[in-house]
């Protein structure tokens, strides 16, 4: 028997889910209202030199790759099993579409970081 | 070419309105979608980060708009929303624990999971804020 693939992607599925479960709502609020209003959080707390220093760290570029790539691995999931609920029938395209789209923007962010170099 | 015209049933995608738990159950599925809007946020911060000093300010004036931050306020109240439907489907979904012979409450392991949530963005927030250049 052809051994299924699901196990992987709900695996992804679920790790992304339980990190943004846990730290998702604190990440939002800081990056997308704290710092951006200066907010209980100086407005230069993610200015070039610091976010350049945080990214260019191994534990700091680790943990930006993981939440990127497990966010979107989680979201797409869900999104392709929804498909269903909506009545839309999914085939190889929907799967390519979400899938791969959660890979090609994984590698972009993977890319994106190894480039700043360490 | 097939020549099979299998029947499919014709389906309303709103069929989940009348009901408070599917329309809970969608509301939950929906939370994806922001999700992995708020994931491509970040990776756009991240490609910007890459492409230099100027990009990057551009990406973080952006985030200051306050179309932006209306986004965000949305986005941080569904995150709340699946945080709590996170942790509230968590009884079905993970493997069965047992206390003294008995199941754990599904109330004891929801509770549980946004408590530990709850310190840890707490915690999360205090060393972001703890962070010197």
């Amino acid at each position: 028997m052809k051994r299924s693939n699901a196990p992987i992607f709900w695996s992804l599925f679920g790790a992304g889910g339980m990190l943004s479960a846990l730290i998702g709502p604190a990440l939002v609020f800081i990056t997308g209202i704290a710092v951006p209003l200066g907010f209980l959080l100086p407005r230069d707390h993610m200015n070039y030199p610091r976010m350049l220093a945080f990214a260019q760290n191994w534990a700091g570029k680790g943990f930006i790759f993981v939440v990127i790539a497990l966010f979107l691995w989680h979201g797409t999931h869900r999104i392709f099993h929804s498909l269903h609920d909506l009545g839309i029938h999914t085939g190889v395209v929907a799967k390519l579409v979400c899938y791969g789209g959660a890979l090609a923007l994984t590698l972009i962010a993977a890319a994106s970081l190894i480039s700043l170099g360490f | 070419m097939s020549n099979r015209r299998p029947y499919v049933r014709p389906m309303d995608g709103w069929w989940w309105r009348s009901d408070p738990f599917f329309v809970r159950y969608m509301i939950r599925e929906a939370t994806s979608v922001i999700v992995v809007a708020y994931a491509v946020v970040l990776l756009w911060g991240a490609v910007r980060l890459a492409q230099g000093e100027a990009a990057y300010n551009g990406w973080l004036e952006a985030l200051r708009s306050p179309l932006s931050v209306a986004f965000h306020a949305l986005v941080l109240a569904v995150f709340l929303y699946h945080t709590w439907s996170w942790f509230s489907i968590m009884p079905k979904t993970m493997p069965l624990i047992l206390a003294s012979g008995r199941r754990l409450s599904p109330a004891v392991v929801t509770g549980t999971g946004v408590a530990v949530s709850a310190i840890l963005c707490v915690v999360l927030f205090l060393l972001v804020l703890a962070m010197k250049p």
